[in-house]
């Protein structure tokens, strides 16, 4: 069992578990943290008050693990956010679900009302560790003072470690008044908690073959790469072996997409040449991925022709959707770097040629028009960061387009929401990015209803000087939802339009600043005004209503049967 | 396919609610689940009677023992097992038929443990398989009330000459 925070050897007689809960942060490194108070969490508050680790109030709850979340994904450390008991705790519900789909390593700790009254209805009570734990890796109610230390410790422990996710830590407020008699231990106690350490070399082995035997193999890379940092293993593989390497919306970057051997983005909204090479592969490499149905589409065709391997550190995600000929769990850097040397370099030229040609005839592509395009915006950030800003997003179709036309360079650079799909995550995620990242550039490509949902936390940014630049693709629609409305219901929209106010205006009144863009030509100056501003910026730009995102593969169809649309 | 799985957990609260809330929020079926104390108060085990085809009750274990409560997860499918069934039930029996229905249960090498005017209730220890013989045999006479605590299992002992109850069945 691993005792990880011990190691200080300081002695906690005599703290109050508040004040415990506060040396905790500071053992665990907790650079912010993010949340609201309430009555359960005045102790706790009382011991921030005099703490090193600067506490940032935000506007709502779901606002402030949002942000824990942006840190965590632009960073790679673990998150922090705090809430109260009862509809603090509701709050973080959303923030929770998100973060553990895209394995986001993260701790909320939210109050509990006094452990004599657990379970009475009182004031202010849910049973928070029952209502998260379908959506959290772990979580713990906390009911006595000396238990806090090692509570706290075995979260951190839990959510960084194996495949991160968030955890919860429940606090019951007697138990931060209660003062610690005596030592408390803070040796974990989870003998349930194992983590894979050895790889079975036989499986290398066996995938090695494959992919040595392999005239059309394919890697497709999910976050999974990006968690256990082996985008550089996986260059050093996909160039040796001379293979195409194909990403999800969750490892967006970490392999570079001027490479020649990028194929950019799978699934419902990828490229047409991802989905094409997928669908033709012999050998399908599956790395820290865990075959999402946006990603698969139907499921019995897809990577029909191929064999297939699967690593992953989590063995459920092994075989859950598409059965796996050769499985190999463990950590994806490790696996990587143990296969390298044992991989023959390969010139693979047929297959790469036609890989080429299709990456030449079906790029990303959009028709210009009088309007402003949501995709030349995303171009243009693109070219005008030298992509290599830090770019969150909302939910939708600009979600999509970012996704495809901003030009990824390197990991933990696309902060979005993947498996959930929470609108409102993009806001307060690019402040939290930018709350991890001082001094780096950090954008937020928004859409119009994913931005009114938690543009709130703009005045957050305000109050604690952090220069997030967001922009706002206004079409006044929802618009992903009406794409579907249009192409599958015959164009009657419902629950769709969305007119929005003067959204920079609002901006304004919170205390950033508030641009405007509405013709095409001026979309790049607009955007080098908003980057060369200093502090929050909100470019709300007036985008082509009715645009669509293509290509598309519609709900139950095979990956290479797309809809190029107007492209075609 | 029918697997019995055997789960030793934490002895924490939740566990219970964190194992059944994993099964119905992906759809697994289970026949029964049964939890108990083990020799080490730490730790209690938990045995489940799940149905599905190999890659579902696969997923079901790897789900399992991702839990973070959950210590070690053993599935006896392909192993030399003993599992047991505990059964008490009461069935009507009349004075005259009460001879006839002890002689029954005697077979099954069940017991009585209580007697009443009209009614006999019996404990019977077993397979689920041979539970479910004594129940369809004791139906007619009119089952009143039955309580069953499902199945627990164990891995045969290495030196166990392999003979048990269940063959002289
Ligand atoms: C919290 C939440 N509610 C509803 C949805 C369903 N949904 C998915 S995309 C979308 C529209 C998003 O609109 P907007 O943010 O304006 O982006 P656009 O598609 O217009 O670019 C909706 C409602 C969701 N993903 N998340
Ligand atoms: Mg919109």
């Amino acid at each position: 069992m691993s005792n990880e925070s011990s190691k200080s050897g300081k002695s906690y007689v005599g703290l109050t578990g508040a004040q415990m809960f506060n040396e905790m942060l500071v053992e665990e490194g907790v650079e912010v943290l993010f949340g609201v108070p309430g009555g359960v969490l005045l102790p706790i508050f009382d011991a921030l008050h005099k703490s090193t680790v600067p506490f940032i109030l935000t506007r709502h709850e779901q606002g402030a693990i949002h942000m824990a979340d942006g840190l965590a994904r632009s960073t790679g450390k673990v998150g922090c956010c705090l809430a109260t008991s009862g509809p603090g705790a509701t709050n973080l519900i959303t923030g929770l679900a998100n973060a553990y789909m895209d394995s986001v390593p993260l701790v909320a700790i939210t109050g509990q009302v006094r452990s004599t009254l657990i379970g009475n209805d009182a004031f202010q009570e849910v049973d928070t560790t029952g209502i998260t734990r379908p959506v959290t890796k772990h979580a713990v109610l906390v009911k006595k003072a000396e238990d806090i230390g090692r509570c706290m410790s075995e979260a951190f422990h839990i959510a960084r470690t194996g495949r991160p996710g968030p955890v919860v830590v429940d606090i019951a407020v007697d138990a931060t008044t209660a003062k610690l008699t005596e030592e408390p231990s803070l040796e974990h106690d989870l003998p349930g908690y194992r983590l894979k350490t050895t790889v079975h070399m036989r499986q290398i082995k066996m995938a090695v073959d494959a992919i040595n035997e392999a005239q059309r193999p394919v890697l497709y890379v999910g976050g999974g790469v990006i968690i256990s940092g082996a985008t550089e293993a996986l260059r050093a593989l996909a160039h040796k072996a001379r293979i195409p390497v194909t990403t999800t919306l969750m490892s967006m970057g970490t392999f570079d997409e001027s490479d020649p051997l990028a194929l950019q983005m799978l699934g419902m909204h990828g490229s047409a040449s991802a989905n094409y090479a997928v669908q033709d592969c012999d050998l399908l490499i599956a790395v820290g991925a865990r075959f999402d149905d946006r990603v698969t589409g139907k499921v019995d065709t897809f990577a029909h022709k191929a064999k297939i391997v699967h690593i992953d550190i989590d063995a459920t995600s092994i075989s859950k959707n598409v059965r796996a000929d050769i499985p190999v769990v463990g950590d994806a850097k490790d696996i990587l770097e143990k296969m390298l040397p044992l991989i023959e370099s390969k010139d693979r030229s047929q297959w790469l040629a036609q890989i080429a040609q299709w990456k030449a005839k079906y790029p990303f592509r959009y028709v210009p028009n009088a309007k402003v395009k949501p995709q030349a915006v995303i171009e243009a950030i693109g070219k005008l960061t030298n992509h290599d800003a830090i770019i969150a997003t909302g939910v939708g179709q600009h979600q999509m387009w970012t996704a495809q036309f901003y030009g990824w360079r390197r990991p933990r650079q696309f902060i979005s929401s993947g498996g959930l799909g929470t609108m409102g995550f993009g806001v307060p995620a690019a402040i939290g990015a930018q709350f991890g990242n001082p001094g780096k550039l950090v954008i937020d490509v928004d859409g119009d209803g994913s931005f009114s949902m938690t543009m709130v936390e703009i005045m957050t940014a305000v109050r604690y000087n952090q220069p997030v630049k967001i922009v706002v693709l206004d079409n006044n629609y929802l618009g992903m939802v009406r794409q579907w409305q249009e192409l599958f219901y015959g164009k009657r929209y419902s629950g769709v339009h969305h007119p929005c106010p003067d959204l920079a205006g609002i901006a304004r009144a919170m205390g950033a600043t508030g641009l405007r863009v509405s013709e095409p030509s001026d979309v790049e100056d607009s955007i080098r005004t908003m980057i060369n501003t200093e502090g929050p910026v909100v470019l709300v730009a007036d985008v082509e209503p009715e645009e669509n995102v293509f290509p598309m593969v519609a709900a139950g169809k095979s990956l290479h049967e797309m809809d190029m649309g107007r492209l075609a | 396919m029918r697997h019995v799985i055997s789960a030793l957990v934490q002895n924490t609260p939740g566990v219970l609610a964190h194992v059944a809330g994993m099964f119905s929020a992906r759809g697994f079926n289970i026949d029964s689940l049964v939890v108990g104390r083990t020799d080490d108060p730490r730790f209690s085990r938990m045995t489940i009677v799940a149905i599905g085809d190999d890659r579902t009750i696969e997923q079901v274990r790897k789900q399992l023992d991702k839990l973070v409560t959950v210590v070690r997860v053993r599935d006896f499918q392909d192993t030399e097992y003993v599992e047991r069934d505990l059964m008490m039930l009461r069935v009507a029996a009349t004075p005259e038929k009460r001879a006839e229905i002890i002689e029954l249960v005697g077979l099954f090498r069940g017991r009585v443990i209580d007697v009443a005017k009209q009614s006999l209730t019996i404990e019977l220890s077993g397979t689920e398989h041979k539970l479910e013989a004594l129940i369809d045999l004791l139906r007619p006479y009119g089952i009143r009330e039955l309580a069953r605590t499902g199945v627990i299992a164990m891995q045969r002992g290495r030196q166990s000459d392999g003979r048990t109850e269940d063959d002289e069945q």
